[in-house]
């Protein structure tokens, strides 16, 4: 990874740290999709699985962008982080959550079925992105836990050694995404209802001062992934607990 | 064209002032930004511009504040596809600012760098002639911090990213030179009317 920043002399530090290469001539060309399966992953979310020919992989993080056109020319554009591990070869899977009156996610929801066609480009954006080298210490909320659930399965697939924890919000137990698949690298926080003898509230300082304290060889590099809310939310937390600002890396989804 | 089966989208109507690909966030205002929001007190803001300029200057809070006001009031963009009609910026004109420090005939172009050390890069020809501010409010109030306050660069002909948050200097070269979204796959001008999203736009 190369650290490659502008300097100005009006700066007076850097939070920002540098990208990792992709390709950015594979994001230029829009391809058809094809939709192989539909997964039900809880009551307003489902896992859609795509066949891309052409697609040039991803890295673990990274997002798309999706478009649907109806026959009068109109389109709908939205991007969607990809949540299957790069090595998918030829796949590549989505995660959505029904938003009400979605546009989008509305289609996928309601009328997409296996045989379906739609266009994607990407991957874009190498700033969220994880290769797999680094200590990853993982904080998601509702969808946000799509592009984190990627690194994850990287990390599993590859059999890697390098540290990796997630820690995830939802509202109970039954809004958690990919609940069957998750393990010992993460822990839950239920905001709403949990399973008996698991205490009910919002993400804070004691989630998260355990996994700073225990700091692995060359420090976290922290992921956030959510809603704008929760991104300030957790953000703040990390700083709070020390992580530098330089190492955590977020993406919003509105 | 690809058309999708059984896609109509929302029932539209046509709205001259949205650029193709943008839907209206009416009073929605999301937030780009990929990095920590940074607690930043109008103290401790300053804003330089150096590089091929006569004689380069840093205005701290209240020197930026003594200058003509200049609002700006009408459309944004943002090239994750929203837009919003009708904001309003208060703060100064960027040619106020230019005024003073005299850019070289040899300037083509500028690196935006914000607080936090993100950077932007802009045709001087897009900061000049009254289409670029320097801005502390917004609707009549303080800009708050998760959109760039204490104050912001706004070029609000071009797609909204290029509007460096935590406004720190402008660094006038005589070349372009990609900022951070450019290299993270953004496209290099980012004029909204054109599409130009992600490099190869
Ligand atoms: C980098 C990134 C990654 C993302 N990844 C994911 C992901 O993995 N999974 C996921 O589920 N989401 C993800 N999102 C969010 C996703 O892009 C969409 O915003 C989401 O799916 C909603 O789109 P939609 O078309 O269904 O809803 P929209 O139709 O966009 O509606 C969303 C809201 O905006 C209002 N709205 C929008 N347009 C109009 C309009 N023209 N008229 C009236 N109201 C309107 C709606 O009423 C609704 O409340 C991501 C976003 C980003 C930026």
């Amino acid at each position: 990874m190369t650290e490659t920043v502008t300097t100005n002399p009006a700066v007076t530090r850097f939070a920002v740290p540098g990208r990792i290469a992709v390709s950015d001539q594979a994001a230029a060309v829009w391809r058809t999709a094809t939709l192989t399966e539909i997964r039900r992953e809880t009551a307003h979310a489902a896992t859609f699985r795509l066949a891309v020919p052409g697609w040039a992989g991803h890295l673990p993080g990274q997002h798309l962008l999706l478009r649907l056109t109806a026959p009068d020319g109109y389109t709908a554009q939205r991007h969607y982080s990809i949540a299957s591990a790069p090595d998918d070869s030829g796949h590549i899977e989505l995660t959505l959550d029904h938003v009400p009156d979605g546009e989008v996610s509305g289609w996928f929801h309601t009328v997409a079925r296996p045989g379906d066609t739609v266009e994607v480009r990407g991957p874009l954006s190498g700033f969220f992105a994880w290769q797999g080298d680094r200590p990853a210490l993982l904080l998601g909320a509702g969808s946000g836990v799509v592009p984190l659930m990627s690194m994850v399965r990287h990390h599993r697939q590859r059999g890697l050694t390098v540290p990796l924890r997630l820690l995830v919000s939802a509202r109970s137990p039954e809004e958690l995404f990919y609940a069957s698949e998750l393990g010992a690298e993460t822990a839950p926080v239920f905001t709403r209802s949990a399973p008996q003898g698991v205490p009910v509230g919002r993400m804070a300082a004691a989630h998260v001062a355990p996994l700073l304290s225990e700091q692995p060889p060359g420090g976290w590099e922290a992921y956030v992934c959510g809603s704008n809310g929760f991104a300030e939310h957790a953000s703040r937390l990390l700083v709070a607990a020390g992580q530098p600002v330089e190492r955590i890396r977020i993406e919003r989804f509105g | 064209m690809n058309v999708t089966r059984g896609f109509t989208g929302r029932p539209r109507v046509h709205n001259p002032g949205l650029p193709p690909g943008q839907y209206d966030a009416g009073e929605d205002w999301p937030v780009l930004s990929a990095e920590v929001t940074p607690d930043l007190a109008p103290a401790d803001w300053s804003f330089r511009i150096d590089g091929l300029v006569e004689r380069p200057h840093t205005w701290d809070w209240d020197a930026a504040h003594a200058l003509p006001e200049s609002a700006y009031a009408g459309d944004i963009h943002c090239v994750t596809g929203w837009s919003k009609f009708g904001v309003r910026f208060g703060g100064v004109s960027l040619d106020a600012f230019f005024h003073r420090v005299r850019p070289q005939v040899s300037a083509t172009h500028a690196v935006a760098c914000s607080h936090t050390g993100y950077t932007a890069n802009l045709p001087l020809a897009d900061l000049t002639g009254g289409r670029a501010w320097i801005v502390w409010e917004y609707d009549g109030e303080p800009l708050p911090s998760e959109h760039g306050g204490p104050a912001r660069l706004i070029v609000p002909h071009l797609y909204f990213w290029k509007s460096t948050k935590w406004i720190a200097g402008l660094t006038l070269l005589d070349h372009d030179e990609p900022g951070f979204w450019e290299r993270n796959g953004y496209h290099e001008r980012g004029n909204p009317w054109e599409e130009q999203r992600y490099s190869g736009d």
